[in-house]
């Protein structure tokens, strides 16, 4: 064994590696991000994510070991979630002057994520169990993977769709609000974090804290009404 | 720095003590979320006695700076969750387009219809009564 591979061997065994590459990764893409001007095809989380499993696929690393390292970034998702208190409260009035619009629009956005998922889902001729993993696809993840678990789907499957939505709606929120000439920071935000959760959220913090306060309340509402609304939508499916 | 993110850290674990004692279909994090806001309402409910009572850090503008430093890294916790998608693709193999063209065309009717009816309702409402809800597009004279 030669003295270099020996070095590899043992970093890519330590989790500091996984984590400066990971850290890496962010930083070169929000680099991108901003010479862009936050260009939303350039979104941050889409190119970190392209890098690090390019990263992972050249060296030949298993999934496992990267995470070792990773995981400590993974955790902070938590208490991030848990901060989404502080924008919020700041907003307060904003948002209590919104509570009408806001419940219109959870309800509507709710609908329409579950009834054009299962019955696109269906005229596509995927088939039952597939379409079930599709059903809570702009929730975030966790809450994703227990609803099309409790269905009887795949979560892991489930997994990989919420992260395709929440990418999608990240890219094509921005360039379709635009096109549809909405310029209510409220609304662009509350439609992100609904229809794209986190992804969508962390998107709608780099633009506008108030969009991003917004899409805080729409993600942890959705999640309680998709809970809820799932199963009664899949019992239409024959 | 440490005390606010113990506390942030302590809303999170109370939250997922209760999200797993009581069944509910939320997140952990999500009711740690609650518990937080209910935190900063009470503390500012009591301007003169929670000085007092709390460490400084939690008064005086720490702890929201703490919150949103990591708010302005969200994208980057969503990286090792991610690059795991990536090495799960082959399970959309089978079904690969049909259901990238499902989650394409959902998710952007789900975008227009949520922020549509955010935007008609608000419109609707301040139409209906502009004197009791003033919004501020009204109170700017018109250019």
């Amino acid at each position: 064994m030669t003295g270099d591979f020996a070095v590899w061997v043992y970093l890519s065994r330590t989790p500091l590696l996984w984590l400066t590459v990971t850290l890496m990764a962010y930083v070169v893409a929000d680099r991108i991000a901003q010479a862009t001007n936050r260009h939303p095809l350039a979104n941050p989380v889409l190119v970190a994510i392209a890098l690090t499993a390019c990263v992972l696929e050249v060296t030949g690393t298993p999934y496992a070991t990267y995470f070792e390292g990773a995981q400590f970034v993974h955790f902070l998702l938590g208490p991030a979630t848990v901060a989404l208190a502080i924008p919020l409260y700041e907003y307060r009035a904003t948002v209590l002057r919104s509570l009408a619009p806001m419940l219109a629009a959870l309800v509507v956005g709710s609908v329409v994520a579950l009834a054009s998922a299962l019955l696109l889902g269906r005229a596509f001729g995927i088939p039952r169990d597939v379409i079930v993993a599709l059903a809570p696809k702009s929730v975030t993840t966790g809450v994703a993977m227990g609803i099309a678990q409790t269905l009887g789907g795949d979560p892991t499957l489930a997994a990989v769709i919420v992260m395709l939505t929440g990418m999608t709606g990240g890219i094509l929120v921005t360039p379709l609000m635009n096109l549809m000439r909405i310029r209510d920071m409220r609304a662009r935000g509350f439609a992100a974090g609904l229809a794209a959760h986190g992804v969508g959220t962390a998107r709608a913090f780099q633009v506008n804290e108030v969009a991003g306060a917004f899409a805080g309340i729409a993600l942890g509402l959705n999640a309680f009404l998709t809970a809820i609304l799932a199963p009664v939508a899949v019992t239409f499916l024959r | 720095m440490i005390l606010c993110l113990t506390l942030i850290l302590l809303a999170q674990l109370v939250g997922e003590a209760l999200a797993r004692a009581t069944d509910l279909p939320v997140p952990g994090p999500l009711i740690g979320m609650a518990l937080l806001l209910l935190f900063l309402a009470l503390r500012d409910r009591a301007p003169r006695l929670a000085p007092r009572v709390l460490a400084p850090a939690l008064v005086d503008g720490r702890l929201e700076g703490t919150g949103k430093g990591l708010l302005a890294n969200l994208s980057l916790m969503f990286v090792p969750a991610g690059a795991g998608i990536v090495g799960r693709l082959d399970v959309l193999a089978v079904h690969g387009i049909a259901l990238a063209l499902v989650v394409l065309i959902s998710t952007v009717a789900t975008l227009a219809a949520t922020a549509l009816t955010f935007v008609a309702v608000s419109r609707w409402l301040a139409k209906a009564k502009p004197k009791a809800e003033p919004t501020i597009e009204r109170r700017r004279p018109l250019p």
